[in-house]
């Protein structure tokens, strides 16, 4: 028998039950779409992550004070267990390198903000005038932080949309005087409505110049320094250069970190990714459950056509045109489901990013390979049991069962 | 040399704990062209000796020669491709595909044989319009009368032009006009040179074969001869 002769009978017989086998491509196809659906589902909320971070800039370097390890404890972490700060002249030489573009110290407290009478409690970020850019911030209506020297403690600030309106409401609050603290500051401008960035609400956050946060928190110490490189390629020769200055500026002591966007966003693409994979493994369950059904209709299909089988010995069919007879139905069951699974999930992933427009929930390609894949050869290895025992038929009493 | 030789076959069979002896040493020799017709009550052995002879069984003991090679030695697959080539059978229901049409239950052994498709299509429908069957060529089994299911059965069990045809019954199922146009077939077949071996209780049709085996309780009790007709 040729193969094209055993795709066509195969097909002919999987044809002539269609209950039968709409129910086994049914099955099939779940098992698939649930893991092209969930692949898709993990796999967007991990790219909706790494847009977030991304809308941050790619080019970052984030400087922290003090030494982190990410093995855990080591001996140096028991040496020098004091760290120095990092303070604005840190900032402002950092700014001197040839690699960087824009600095940004950060300190970041609580304090409470009033205005004639109304109070309530703030997060205060006292920074430059390059935060809005490396954050990608935009302003509403005024002005952002002046350019000017990292120690110079100017008396403004400029506010989030949302304390905008709990304070003054309708008024206009450019150029009003707001209590901060135990200081005074002129609004100068309102922030945008938050883009997307991760952590602060730009809405609720009250931004003053790094020095004026500093004698408001009483401190010298900077929380970071927000650095953006020139250009992608620099990151990692700025981070060097980074190091080296800091180093040299604590006379050669490593205790700050330098992270970069990339690092931070690594890991969470890591777990992520390890999300996706697990939540695939499991809707894979259904995938193995769908091959116990092949095997299930198969049988079903030998026993039903036991008397077809017997004639086809008598009519000089072997033992092993059976067997790829049978096996090949059973593959095309499972290639039929898989097809429709793949649509399916497909379907469904595009049902998910029309509800949820923010998740870019698209099936990762390998998953849908893996699926369809999963499906052909659960089908084909569950297929050959049922295959052999048909091929193992006496033929005599085959025939007599008709 | 026979066509069929057959020596001191036995065949039991184990039912439960008891041992049934569906064939008794039986011996027997057919020329090629013989038409034959297997006599005997129910359970006499016609048609374990029936599928015997169609290599669809193998007997305990004995010898089995087709056209002078021991074919109870042979493997199944070796088996197969006997039956493939030299042996056509036909059922008493007729074992029609339910979901194929006539032409492509005709097809099916010459499509097991692995005969190229533009051949198949040639030898079919040839075969179709020597049966009377070219109208109904693509109709499905079950949209066909009785006579003419048996019909399609009988050229698909010819169109491998085999050396023997054997028949279990095959107008059992059957009113007596069709039955006599499915054995009038037939006798033109065997007419045509093939050998015809027909397992049957009908006496009328038994009365028309040249030669009659009759069977009882496993072995051959007569195997009556009639002298060829005066030309």
């Amino acid at each position: 028998m040729s193969p094209a002769d055993t795709l066509r009978f195969a097909s002919r017989a999987a044809l002539g039950y269609p209950l039968r086998s709409a129910l086994m491509v049914l099955a099939m196809s779940i098992g698939v779409a649930a893991v092209v659906m969930l692949t898709a589902l993990g796999d967007g909320a991990r790219r909706y992550v790494v847009e977030e971070f991304s809308a941050l800039g790619a080019n970052l370097l984030i400087v922290l004070p003090g030494r982190t390890e990410t093995g855990g404890v080591n001996p140096g972490s028991f040496v020098s267990s004091t760290p120095r700060d990092l303070t604005n002249d840190d900032a402002a030489a950092l700014q001197r390198l040839a690699l960087v573009q824009r600095v940004a110290p950060l300190t970041v407290g609580n304090s409470e903000i009033s205005v004639s009478g109304r109070l309530r409690e703030v997060l205060v970020v006292g920074t430059s005038a390059d935060y809005l850019d490396i954050r990608g911030f935009k302003v509403a209506s005024g002005q952002f932080l002046p350019r000017e020297d990292f120690g110079r403690a100017s008396a403004v600030a400029v506010i989030g949309e949302t304390i905008r309106a709990e304070l003054f409401g309708s008024q206009n609050a450019i150029g009003r005087m707001i209590r901060l603290g135990d200081r005074r500051l002129r609004v100068i401008g309102i922030m945008g409505p938050a883009g997307r960035g991760l952590g602060m609400n730009s809405d609720e956050l009250v931004l003053v110049p790094v020095a004026t946060a500093q004698a408001m928190f009483n401190t010298n110490a900077l929380f970071r320094i927000m650095v953006e490189t020139r250009g992608r390629e620099a990151l990692a020769p700025a981070q060097r250069q980074v190091e080296a200055l800091l180093q040299a500026r604590r006379e050669g002591e490593f205790d700050f970190t330098v992270i970069t966007q990339d690092a931070v966003l690594g890991t969470f693409d890591r777990i992520l990714g390890a999300l996706t994979l697990g939540v695939a493994g499991i809707a894979a369950i259904s995938l193995a459950v769908a091959g116990i059904l092949v095997m299930n209709v198969m049988l079903v299909a030998v026993t039903q056509r036991t008397g077809e089988i017997g004639l086809l010995k008598a009519l000089g069919a072997s033992a092993r045109a059976i067997r790829l007879g049978f096996l090949t139905e059973a593959g095309l069951l499972s290639l039929a489901g898989a097809a429709a699974g793949f649509v399916l999930g497909h379907a469904g992933a595009w049902a998910i990013r029309l509800a949820f427009p923010a998740l870019p929930a698209w099936p990762p390609d390998w998953a849908v390979a893996a699926a369809v894949g999963t499906a052909l050869v659960t089908g084909l290895l569950f297929g050959v049991m049922p295959a052999r025992r048909a091929a193992a038929l006496d033929p005599v009493q085959a025939l007599m069962k008709h | 040399m026979a066509q069929i030789e057959l020596d001191a076959i036995n065949r039991l069979f184990q039912l439960g704990d008891s041992q049934v002896h569906a064939l008794r040493d039986v011996s027997l020799r057919i020329e090629a062209g013989e038409y034959v017709a297997v006599m005997g009550p129910s359970g006499s052995g016609k048609s374990t000796l029936l599928n015997l002879l169609g290599l669809l069984d193998r007997p305990n003991a004995g010898h089995y020669r087709l056209e002078g090679r021991d074919v109870t030695t042979l493997s199944a697959d070796e088996q197969a491709a006997v039956r493939s080539a030299r042996i056509g059978f036909v059922f008493q229901s007729f074992h029609l595909v339910p979901r194929l049409t006539a032409a492509e239950n005709v097809a099916l052994p010459l499509m097991l044989a692995g005969i190229p498709p533009h051949e198949r299509t040639q030898r079919v429908t040839a075969a179709l319009k020597d049966f009377g069957l070219e109208p109904r060529a693509h109709h499905r089994p079950e949209e066909l009368s009785g006579g003419q299911r048996q019909r399609v059965a009988i050229a698909r069990a010819t169109i491998m032009r085999p050396a023997m045809l054997l028949a279990d019954e095959p107008t059992g199922n059957l009113d007596r006009a069709t039955g006599q146009d499915v054995t009038a077939l037939l006798e033109a077949l065997n007419a045509a040179g093939m050998t015809l071996i027909v397992v049957t209780h009908d006496p009328t049709m038994g009365e028309r074969a040249r030669r009659r085996v009759l069977m009882e309780d496993g072995a051959i009790r007569e195997d009556l001869r009639r002298a060829p007709e005066p030309a």
